[in-house]
């Protein structure tokens, strides 16, 4: 086995550079193409413990299956979704740069779960920040060109600090290897108890600090709002449910290893220190939000904090329930970011005072997006019930853990605001405002459909369409999979992920 | 696990044998050229032309690949001239090429970008560099290739790259700033892993060039809709 990973490596690159190349019709077959590709070959290493190709220079164990999979699904669903909404016939030089951009992120991203090492796991994450960038920045707008411009100098300095971190516990692994090794994952995590603690210290933090960056972890989030808000809906959700996932996943590799050196209460400290300031700072700004992608940006960062404290209660349970909670944040988010995309195209704004009667403009994907709404507030039947209720479970099975436990209860019912506001624009009727005390405010210029414009450069206005109704329910019914049965298989890959994590109690 | 250790440094090309307190002369000469690293970043702090911040770059990344061949032929590490020469030719002289190229056409001052005054930017930077210094010498670093003390002037650099960037507004120091903490990042290199595999040296410099490019083409599309390099324009999105 190990074929499936350079296939996975190959095909998306070749789509990326091709679309350069070929018509936005072809582009669009695809990636399409590409991202079931990718996703199915994804779902065949679940079963496998590990896999390795190119004489170990790629490896994936239960752990990066776990974000290989988020992410591959991301980058199908996705595709699907671009295909109504960057429909061919729109401005040519958009969509070969958009198609182009679309795929070799999405490279980048399945790039950083397969590599094996902590050195090409930096490079592969820096190759996202240089890519999304670009592709934040696409439409050509001042606020793009702002949102651009600051989330490539914050996660580049951020990404600097992390390579310092990566270069800092290379050194750790001299005093065993030597003075010239392969930072492999498996071979540094059988020789980490013989590291300097000092060393393996400083470099988790630098990892947290440059990793959470690219994150949204508090205070280092400060692109994320901004980037999530002025991307194409595509790049939006592939940002929020993909890259921030595959943060976290660089947090985990060198939590794996301090785990080892120091013990568990180091590593957990840190994670519950930034993980409650993320919480907190969210669900305050939550309140605050206008703009509909923004509330959703505003919403991942709460869902980073989310998982850095469950992965601070260190339980097998809090961290499968972690684990989980990264397959359905992508799912769910995904839909809400296709949803607003719908509202935008079809409303010509993202601004939610202007916005109302949304389900009755958008008879599928408003109601979708509502769900999708409901399911980022940990809403039963989906998956973030079931992974919040995991992680609380987990937290709770320690005294000392339990104020944390309850803060991340408390901070998860804040966001049940998020569905408010969400409710009020889909649900409140084209011409009537909201009742008054509510955090959206009426607007004597609301908008109906029948005002709308399009939103996207060169592209039809394409209010909804079949590819996007069929991208949400895609990621409404992962969604409630993994609340109301996940897959016995898909448990087992999470299980041996949280073995791998530490986590045995 | 012994046996492990002993698998993977049979497999690995020879690397010069850890480094000693004498000669002294290796010593200076590596402890003049860090600080030849440091002294320029400071320089770059109140540089008030976009055209000085690329040189001063040119010439800080210059000091680095002369830092890495020196570190090259006193600890026989082949590996490190390939990386030296690969970083002269892309930190000295294509990414400033890239930069400038992407610049002709807004070849302006930027001495209205500093948001304090320039002797309190320097003051604060002293400062910054003090505490590099003291932090450091709290970690059990050995070094195999350098004085160690070197070190704390590769953190003290990264750490004036943050404050190049935060202390001035304008796109051409924050993109310098950034680059430059790959320059001090590299100096760290040099001293805690110089044997990092050829192979991932040559990756981290392609990625700066891939970078450089992205940097330079936010910094064109900026210029061509607000006609400033300053960032003041960028304020728009808040909340």
């Amino acid at each position: 086995m190990g074929w499936e990973l350079i296939v996975v490596m190959v095909v998306p690159l070749v789509v990326g550079l091709a679309s350069w190349w070929t018509p936005a019709k072809l582009s669009r077959v695809l990636s399409l193409a590409s991202g079931l590709l990718s996703f199915v070959l994804a779902l065949t290493l679940i079963p496998a413990r590990s896999a390795t190709a190119l004489s170990g220079w790629l490896r994936v164990d239960a752990l990066s299956v776990v974000f290989m999979v988020t992410v591959a699904f991301l980058y199908m669903t996705t595709a699907v979704f671009a295909a109504g909404d960057l429909r061919p016939g729109g401005d040519k030089r958009y969509l070969r740069r958009f198609f182009a951009g679309f795929n070799l992120f999405a490279w980048a991203m399945l790039m950083a779960t397969a590599v094996n090492g902590f050195a090409l796991l930096w490079v592969a994450i820096e190759i996202t920040t240089i890519i999304s960038a670009l592709l934040v920045a696409i439409e050509g707008t001042d606020t793009a060109t702002e949102a651009a411009w600051k989330y490539v100098v914050i996660a580049s300095m951020g990404l600097g600090i992390a390579l310092f971190g990566t270069i800092v516990l290379y050194e750790a692994g001299t005093v065993v290897f030597g003075s010239s090794y392969e930072p492999f994952y498996s071979e540094l995590l059988r020789a980490a108890g013989r590291f300097s603690p000092e060393l393996v210290r400083l470099s988790f933090v630098l990892a947290v600090l440059g990793f959470g960056t690219k994150m949204g972890l508090v205070p280092l989030h400060t692109w994320l709002p901004d980037a999530h808000s002025e991307a194409p809906t595509a790049v939006s959700a592939l940002l929020s449910g993909a890259l921030l996932a595959v943060s976290f996943y660089a947090i985990l590799r060198f939590y794996q290893v301090s785990i080892r050196t120091l013990g568990p209460a180091f590593p957990r400290d840190i994670l519950l220190g930034f993980g409650l300031a993320s919480l907190v700072l969210s669900s305050l700004s939550l309140a605050n939000q206008r703009d509909l992608k923004r509330l959703f940006a505003y919403s991942s960062i709460e869902h980073m904090g989310v998982l850095a404290v469950g992965m601070s209660f260190s339980t097998r349970i809090a961290v499968v329930g972690v684990l989980l909670h990264v397959l359905a944040h992508a799912a769910a988010k995904s839909t809400a970011f296709f949803g607003a995309g719908s509202v935008t195209n079809t409303f010509g704004t993202k601004d939610m005072r202007r916005i109302r009667g949304g389900t009755a403009a958008l008879p599928w994907s408003g109601p979708m997006l509502l769900l999708a709404v409901l399911g980022l507030s940990a809403m039963p039947p989906f998956g973030l019930f079931r992974s919040e209720f995991l992680i609380v479970s987990g937290g709770l099975t320690d005294p000392k853990d339990a104020v944390a436990a309850v803060l991340l209860v408390l901070g998860s019912a804040a966001t049940l605001g998020l569905s408010w506001f969400a409710s009020q624009t889909m649900l409140t009727p084209a011409g009537r405002r909201p009742p008054s005390g509510t955090g959206v405010r009426g607007s004597s210029e609301e908008l109906a459909p029948a005002e709308a414009c399009p939103a996207l450069p060169g592209s039809p206005p394409a209010r909804s369409s079949a590819w996007i109704v069929a991208a949400m329910a895609t990621g409404l019914g992962a969604l409630a999979l993994l609340g109301v049965h996940p897959p016995g298989v898909l448990s087992g890959l999470l299980e041996r992920a949280a073995r791998e994590l530490g986590a045995l109690r | 696990m012994l046996r492990l250790a002993t698998l993977w440094t049979a497999g690995v090309p020879a690397v010069a044998p850890a480094f000693s307190p004498g000669p002294s002369r290796y010593s200076s000469v590596t402890e003049a050229i860090t600080l030849v690293v440091l002294l320029t970043e400071f320089a770059m702090l109140r540089a008030g032309l976009s055209r000085s911040q690329v040189r001063l770059y040119a010439f800080q990344s210059f000091a680095v690949s002369v830092l890495a061949v020196f570190v090259a032929a006193n600890n026989g590490i082949g590996e490190l001239y390939a990386v030296a020469i690969l970083a002269f030719v892309l930190k000295v002289v294509v990414v400033p090429a890239i930069l400038t190229r992407l610049l002709r056409d807004a070849y302006v001052g930027l001495v209205a970008s500093h948001r304090l005054r320039v002797a309190t930017m320097v003051l604060i930077a002293i400062v910054v560099s003090v505490l590099a210094f003291i932090v450091i010498k709290q970690l059990p670093i050995r070094s195999p290739s350098l004085p160690t003390a070197t070190m704390g002037i590769a953190c003290a650099v990264i750490l004036v790259s943050f404050l190049l960037v935060i202390l001035r507004s304008d796109v051409v120091s924050q993109a310098v700033g950034t680059f430059s903490l790959g320059n001090g990042i590299d100096v760290a290199n040099f001293i805690i892993a110089a044997g990092l595999p050829l192979i991932l040296g040559v990756v981290l410099l392609f990625d700066l060039l891939v970078a450089a490019v992205v940097f330079g083409l936010l910094i064109r599309a900026h210029h061509g809709r607000a006609r400033t390099l300053s960032t003041e324009t960028l304020e728009q999105l808040r909340g």
